[in-house]
Formats: C-alpha cells, sequence, structure tokens
C-alpha cells in the first residue's frame, strides 16, 4: 500500500514571499512535487491553528506552513507569531498521536523558487515514510469496534 | 400532555459526574416553578422510573429533555436515542453533553490504557484474577449483559440532533433559572423559543468579557502554574502574570467566578461564539502573547506550560476538531 501512497499535503503560503516564491518556481519550470496544494494567505501570521487541524482531520496527510524570513515581514512580525503558534501547535498535536514531522515551518523569500520547490520535496518524502495519517472521519466510514454506525442525522443544526 | 394538563419534562445522565442535576436543585425555590409548570416523568438521580416506561411513551411526548452526560457506552447511546426519540426539545445540558467535558480528557487515551489503569495499575486496585468488564458473561443461570465501553468519548450531537446546547461545569444556576422562566414563557405564549441549534444560558463575548481585573500589554517569558506563585496580583490580568488562564476562548455565562477569586479560568463554559476549534483559539492567544522571537527561548518558554493538550481541551477535546487521540480512535 505504500508503494502507491502518494500523500496529501497542505500548503500555507505568505502573500508577499513564498507564494511568489512559489509562482517563480513554476515559471522558472522548477519541478516540485504536486502534493502540495498550496493555499495563499495574506502573511503566515493570518494561520490560525485551526486551520491545520481542519486539514490533518479532513484528510490531510501533512501540513506547510511557509513565511518571511525572521525580519523580513511584510506586517513587521506577525511571522514571530507564526513560529511561535507552530511550535506550540506541534507540542499539542504530539499529546494527539501525530507525528510532529507531519507539520513543517519554512521560511522562503520571493526569490528563493528554487529552495521552495527543494523544501516540497524532502517534506513530501518525509511525509511518505511516515504513511499515510487516515484521520477518521467519523461519520460514514468510521466504525467503531461494535460496528453501530453514526447515526446519521437528517437536518443538523448549524 | 398528561392527564393534569401539564407538560412532561426529563432529566437524563449518561457519561457524568452528578453534578448537573446538583446545578438543577441549586436554583432553590424555583425549582417549584418546575413542579407547578411540568410533569417530571424521568428522572432517574430524583425518582424511580424505569426505561420501559419511557420506551412505552409516545414518540414526542416529553416536551423538554435536559440531557447532562457524554456517550461513553452503548447504554448511554441507547438512552439518547430514546430521548430523542420521546422528547420535542433535546437539550445538550452541561459541558459533557455538549463537548465531552472531564470524561472527554479520557479520549488521549487507548481504551485498553484506561483498562489497565482501573483494573490493573491503580495502587488501591487488588485484582488477583485479572477480572475486566466483559459485554457478556456466561453464569449458571444464564447469559449476563452489561453496556459496551466504546473507544472513544462522543458528546450528544455526535450521536443525535440536539436542540439546544447549555454549557458549563455545571452551569450556573442563574442561567438555568432564567432559561427555565423562559421556557415557562413560551409555554404561556409570552416568549419565543431561541432559533434551533442556539447555545442558551450564556451571555455574549468571552470570560474576558466579564472579567473585571486590568488587561495591559500581554508579554510573557514563563507560564506558572497558580499553585507554584506566592503571589498572585489582585488586580491584573492572570495571563499577563503568566498563568494559563483559558479566559480568551471561553464563551462568556458564569460572571467570570474562577479569574475574580484569584483561579485562572479553566473553559467549562466551552468556545465562545465563531470558535470552530476551542483549543485552536487558546493555542492563537497564548503564542501570541509569549515575549520571544527566537525558536530556543520560545521552547524554553514552552516547557513550562506543562500539559498543553491538557490545558488546550481540559473540556472540548470530545468536541474538538481532532476529537480524540490517534491511540484513542485506533483502539478497539
Amino acid at each position: 500500500m505504500t508503494d502507491t501512497f502518494e500523500p496529501v499535503i497542505i500548503g500555507f503560503t505568505c502573500n508577499w514571499c513564498s507564494y511568489r516564491a512559489a509562482d517563480l518556481a513554476g515559471t522558472a519550470r522548477v519541478k516540485y512535487p504536486p502534493n502540495v496544494r498550496l493555499i495563499r494567505l495574506m502573511c503566515s501570521g493570518r494561520l490560525d491553528p485551526t486551520f491545520v487541524l481542519k486539514a490533518l482531520s479532513g484528510g490531510a496527510d501533512g501540513v506547510l506552513i511557509t513565511g518571511c524570513h525572521p525580519g523580513e515581514c511584510h506586517y513587521l512580525e506577525q511571522n514571530y507569531k507564526a513560529l511561535r503558534r507552530y511550535l506550540l501547535l506541534r507540542r499539542t498535536l504530539t499529546q494527539m498521536g501525530i507525528e510532529p514531522g507531519r507539520v513543517k515551518l519554512v521560511w522562503a523569500s520571493a526569490a528563493e523558487g528554487v529552495y521552495l520547490a527543494q523544501e516540497i520535496a524532502k517534506l513530501t518524502e518525509e511525509i511518505r515514510v511516515l504513511g499515510p495519517l487516515n484521520w477518521p472521519k467519523w461519520q460514514g466510514d468510521f466504525k467503531f469496534a461494535h460496528d453501530i454506525p453514526v447515526e446519521h442525522l437528517e437536518e443538523v443544526a448549524a | 400532555m398528561t392527564a393534569n394538563g401539564k407538560p412532561k419534562f426529563a432529566m437524563y445522565w449518561a457519561a457524568s459526574c452528578g453534578g448537573c442535576e446538583i446545578a438543577v436543585l441549586n436554583i432553590h425555590e424555583k425549582i417549584l416553578d418546575v413542579d407547578a409548570n411540568f410533569e417530571v416523568v424521568f428522572w432517574p438521580v430524583a425518582m424511580d422510573t424505569k426505561y420501559k416506561d419511557v420506551e412505552k411513551m409516545e414518540d414526542g411526548s416529553i416536551l423538554l429533555t435536559l440531557f447532562n452526560g457524554g456517550i461513553r457506552t452503548s447504554e448511554n447511546e441507547e438512552l439518547a436515542k430514546l430521548l430523542r426519540r420521546k422528547s420535542k426539545l433535546l437539550v445538550a445540558f452541561g459541558s459533557c453533553a455538549c463537548e465531552g467535558c472531564i470524561p472527554g480528557l479520557a479520549n488521549l487515551t487507548s481504551r485498553e490504557a484506561l483498562m489497565n489503569t482501573v483494573y490493573r495499575n491503580e495502587i488501591s486496585t487488588v485484582n488477583a484474577e485479572h477480572v475486566r468488564p466483559h459485554v457478556s458473561t456466561q453464569v449458571p443461570e444464564g447469559e449476563l449483559h452489561i453496556p459496551e465501553f466504546y473507544p472513544v468519548l462522543r458528546t450528544l450531537d455526535q450521536v443525535v440532533k440536539v436542540d439546544y446546547y447549555m454549557p458549563g461545569c455545571p452551569p450556573e444556576s442563574h442561567q438555568i433559572g432564567a432559561v427555565i422562566d423562559l421556557v415557562i414563557q413560551v409555554l404561556q405564549g409570552k416568549a419565543e423559543l431561541p432559533p434551533a441549534g442556539a447555545t442558551i444560558g450564556v451571555s455574549p463575548s468571552t470570560v474576558c468579557e466579564e472579567c473585571p481585573r486590568t488587561r495591559g500589554v500581554k508579554n510573557i517569558k514563563k507560564f506558572t502554574r497558580i499553585q507554584d506563585l506566592e503571589h498572585i496580583d489582585p488586580e491584573l490580568c492572570l495571563l499577563e502574570q503568566g498563568i494559563p488562564c483559558n479566559g480568551p476562548a471561553t464563551h462568556a455565562g458564569c460572571g467570570a467566578l474562577c479569574p475574580q477569586a484569584g483561579a485562572q479560568c479553566i473553559g467549562c463554559y466551552g468556545p465562545a461564539e465563531g470558535v470552530l476549534d476551542y483549543g485552536a483559539r487558546l493555542m492563537t492567544a497564548f503564542a501570541s502573547v509569549i515575549d520571544s522571537q527566537d525558536p530556543e527561548e520560545i521552547d524554553q518558554i514552552l516547557d513550562t506550560l506543562v500539559d498543553p493538550a491538557g490545558q488546550f481541551y481540559r473540556f472540548n477535546l470530545a468536541g474538538s476538531l481532532l476529537r480524540a487521540s490517534k491511540p484513542a480512535w485506533q483502539s478497539s
């Protein structure tokens, strides 16, 4: 199964640096694995840990968080907030039984297209080694040992 | 409606401690209003009724059911489904039913580890025969059955549809009183029910909003547990003093009782409005106030925050996005 396992990685990019790095990688025809799905944020400081938890619980095998190099944030120091959230989130995820290697933080400037592509390739291989995360969907395909499915709710109140 | 014309009321406890029942009695003389306006048909802690009495009732014949406790066993699940069928309004009452609460913290651990702790490892446990609970047991008289213990605890709305949520561990008596008043007014045609799925018995915003402590600029170099502090400033925000206070993410409704008494908010009123994952909101808040830009120093500061998962999900683990740790959901 692991032979054909293609990890799904959600990548969060910063509008001012890493998103442009990915763009540069594209225009420069630098190849990187298609396993990463990039989502553009205005800043890595916008990264709410909720996004990471939602990605992992929703079927992603890994998450890549990217931002401007320390000292180069477009909004002065929000990337430091992202750094602190990332370090705190990793500790919490470890307690939840999720390997910390599934979530990675990479700084990449707008000029570092090749570097970002390398980091994406590296993370893809690391997660391939870790294997699928397969977080349960809890409804439908998730079955408890006794095999009583969770009752489907006719009209779920928001 | 019963013979005396009064609508029916029920209350049930699943995986909970019984504190919610005490909280209902703690509304003092208002409990007489409950009696005056409702026929109490099912309330295991207060009166002797059997499950089969509930089964015999017509579907939808109970007007109001306050359901407290999470869904830990097959018995809990059966009763949740039964009471859902019999009730017009099913209220997830208290933190356990809303979001898992303390019993939900067991979702950090596999079922095997839980059983080993209770039936083998505890110092006070003497169990030389290695007795473990089994769903069915053969005895000379025949086969005995007990409810199955599920691998993870679920919240009430993860099992059946819930009409209203009333958080708190337990809900505060003035909030319970206000909700009961409201239901009585609805019965008399003087008020309307809140929109379906609403969280009731709460105040808008967060605990910080109700907290009288002064808030300034938060810069934390170290987290300290409250028991390790010699002196706590009585006026200043607890989080600013490095005490991990869950106020910023927690729904208002309690009147900020704990911070006023000098203890940090532990988050029993659950996620504030618009918060998808309670722990994530707290991680955002805590990480924002750490005063360092150096990864090594940040790690040292985080070392002083003992047990992040327990801090961020003390009441909300079963109701969080991840719901349970990997060892827990893998165990069967």
